[in-house]
């Protein structure tokens, strides 16, 4: 049992999971990448990695060389117009991509660390350790997170993008941590846990390897939505000019356009460009989210049949009941047998 | 009531937390930031103020930490944050004190908006799953994705600039003097209207889409499909049933939500340049004024824990299981 829950690809999950056994074609290709949003979401990402790491090289211009095209709109030379000094926004957007990601990646990593730790020692503890960390999440859940972390900034002699992502990563673990305990608390109570832990397993093994890989479906939900919350803090950061403004990121270039008057310019094409980079990368983020959410619980998602398909079947769809034709291209789990067990509500 | 002890004592508990947060980080700080000020204000400032400073700081070398600790909890009890430096000798508790209730005003009626209309649209579109509505979803989406300043900058550039219907910004009319007429009040509103409305698109998307997720895991219940299958009419199962319970995770929710929207109002405000704690915060932030930067903190932190105390009523309100115990 512990070896087909641990063998699976990063994309193995609960043990209801496990009838899959008797689908051949659903092993070929993991569950996630069946999921359009998934993969829609995986592709934008996935630019964005790209133009993060060839950035600075792809970029038409400096990103800091002046020019005497001051406030120009898009045009060939200039693909995204220029700002109030003549530089490239174009090349400031692809430059700053790489502070975004870094900055998202790091604390992304350090944060789901940390939730992990937290998250799954308070699941497995319980008692009074217990209550300390959970509370310890709570407090930090409650507080808001964006004037704390400006006050935390701001008093720091330099704020690089190092600096920043720690700050997020210390402020952004909660979440993670308080999802990853609720489920570690049901874990716990399962059998397969039962029976490792009465065949004499050492609770190292119990916690690596039979426990951690039924989480990694929420640990990676927990990583993209840390993610999120760091791209979105980390522009904010830079818009409001808390950290330094030498460190090109998408911010900064909001920064400059609302220092600058661009709006009451009508200058669209400084502010514009940047926070639709934002988004698609919200978008792209949360859409990865998406699939997780639908992959762990199927309820989520309709058994193959979009909503034209099932108007089309004439079928209206009710509350209570999952549309199932026996004929019907049936999506990754056979009926709903197996499915009840599935962990949905992970608040206490 | 065990339920409202255990939350009013979890509140307290966060209280305490922040407050001891404000007091370690400046002292945590690398580097001195009270002598960069002094040197930055030359001579401006008065032997008070810098004596002031010292004991904000904590860098009153004379005194140890905890007595330290009990000064600053004396200080924070009898309502004293100290003096702001941008609006020098201003005290602190004066200033948020003046910008508070337009911050107030605008989260609190845009808040309540979202989260009522949110879940309501998140019942509608979770109960006919599968139709039309669930378009809704990537729409919100986008909105939740954008910070919430940014799309106030395109509301401004729509709204204000390129077709001039609403002010760009302010909390009302500049030639009207505050009171209670109609004309600031109109004024107020008029002002008020593109921040909320911006608010609430950014933030009713979190609220649909837990309600819906919520209702499709309830409406699977076999509660609902008795309720359905008594011939109950469709609204009452709707709202009777299903929602009734959805609404339980989406209330808890509430408390850890809203320090995020609280946070994205705090930008919205520099956008708008409207008079409230965020603009202040800001203001704040440029003059590198600590002390109104850490009661600014200390205020949205109180009264979010407010707002969650609120919320718990509500909640016990809803959930019966939470008054049999007592």
């Amino acid at each position: 049992m512990a070896e087909s829950l641990g063998t699976g690809s990063s994309t193995s999950l609960a043990p209801v999971e496990l009838d899959s056994a008797s689908r051949p074609a659903a092993r070929a290709r993991p569950a996630l990448l069946r999921n359009g949003k998934a993969v829609t979401g995986m592709v934008m990402l996935g630019i964005f990695v790209v133009v993060a790491v060839i950035g600075p090289w792809i970029a038409p211009y400096d990103p800091n060389a002046s020019s005497a095209d001051l406030l120009l709109g898009p045009s060939g030379s200039h693909l995204l117009g220029t700002d109030h000094l003549g530089r490239d926004v174009f090349s400031q957007i692809i430059v700053g991509t790489r502070g975004v990601m870094l900055v998202g990646l790091i604390a992304g990593v350090i944060a789901t660390a940390l939730a992990v730790a937290v998250g799954v020692t308070a699941g497995f503890i319980g008692g009074a350790g217990d209550e300390v960390l959970s509370a310890l999440a709570r407090i930090l859940l409650v507080i808001p997170a964006l004037p704390l972390i400006i006050i935390i900034v701001s008093q720091l002699p330099s704020a690089g993008n190092m600096v920043v992502a720690l700050v997020l990563a210390f402020t952004g673990w909660a979440w993670g941590s308080r999802l990853l305990r609720a489920q570690t608390l049901s874990l716990r109570r399962r059998d397969f846990i039962e029976a490792a832990r009465a065949s004499g397993e050492s609770t190292r093994r119990i916690v690596w390897f039979e426990t951690l890989p039924n989480l990694t479906a929420i640990i990676a939900s927990s990583f993209i939505s840390t993610v999120t919350f760091a791209v979105l803090s980390q522009t904010t950061l830079a818009f409001i000019g808390v950290t330094s403004i030498s460190d090109w990121s998408w911010g900064t270039v909001l920064y400059w356009a609302q220092s600058n008057q661009a709006l009451a310019r009508g200058a669209w094409w400084w502010f514009v460009p940047a926070g639709v980079a934002i988004a698609l990368l919200g978008v792209s983020l949360t859409l990865i989210n998406f699939g997780i959410d639908e992959f762990v619980n199927p309820r989520l998602r309709l058994a193959g049949l979009n909503p034209r398909q099932m108007r089309r079947r004439g079928i209206r769809p009710r509350i209570g009941f999952t549309a199932v034709l026996r004929d019907a291209p049936v999506e990754g789990y056979s009926g709903t047998k197996g499915v009840h067990t599935t962990p949905t509500e992970v608040d206490q | 009531m065990k339920f409202l002890a255990r939350r009013l004592g979890f509140y307290l508990v966060t209280a305490w937390a922040a407050v001891t947060i404000n007091f370690i980080i400046p002292r945590a700080m690398p580097g001195d930031p009270v002598q960069s000020l002094i040197n930055r204000y030359q001579g401006q400032l008065s032997t008070d103020a810098v004596h002031s400073l010292y004991v904000l700081f904590g860098l009153d070398k004379n005194t140890d930490l905890w007595t330290q600790y009990w000064q600053y909890w004396g200080q924070i009890l009898h309502g004293n944050l100290g003096l702001s430096f941008v609006f020098f000798p201003t005290p602190v508790s004066q200033v948020i004190s003046q910008s508070l209730p337009w911050t107030v005003g605008l989260v609190g009626v845009a808040t309540i908006i979202s989260v009522v209309g949110g879940s309501l649209i998140g019942v509608l579109i979770g109960w006919r799953r599968g139709s039309w509505v669930d378009g809704i979803l990537p729409v919100t989406t986008f909105f939740s994705s954008v910070p919430y300043f940014w799309l106030g900058l395109i509301a401004i550039a729509a709204f204000a600039v390129t077709w001039p219907v609403l002010p760009t910004g302010g909390g009302y009319d500049g030639g009207l003097v505050p009171g209670w007429t109609w004309a600031f009040v109109g004024s107020v509103v008029q002002h008020a209207l593109l921040p909320a409305v911006t608010i609430i698109m950014s933030s009713i998307s979190g609220w649909i889409l837990g309600m819906r997720n919520m209702m499709v895991t309830v409406t699977s219940e076999d509660y609902v499909t008795v309720a359905q299958a008594k011939g109950l009419s469709e609204r009452r199962v709707m709202f009777g049933y299903a929602a009734r319970n959805a609404i339980l995770p989406q209330m808890s929710g509430f408390a850890l939500s809203l320090g995020f929207v609280v946070s994205g109002t705090l930008v919205m405000e520099l956008v708008f340049s409207y008079p409230g704690i965020g603009f202040q915060l800001f203001q704040a932030i440029g003059g590198k004024d600590y002390p109104l930067m850490q009661g600014i903190f200390l205020i949205i932190t109180f009264s979010v824990l407010l707002a969650n105390i609120a919320a718990d009523f509500v909640y016990v309100l809803l959930d019966p299981r939470t008054r049999q115990e007592s």
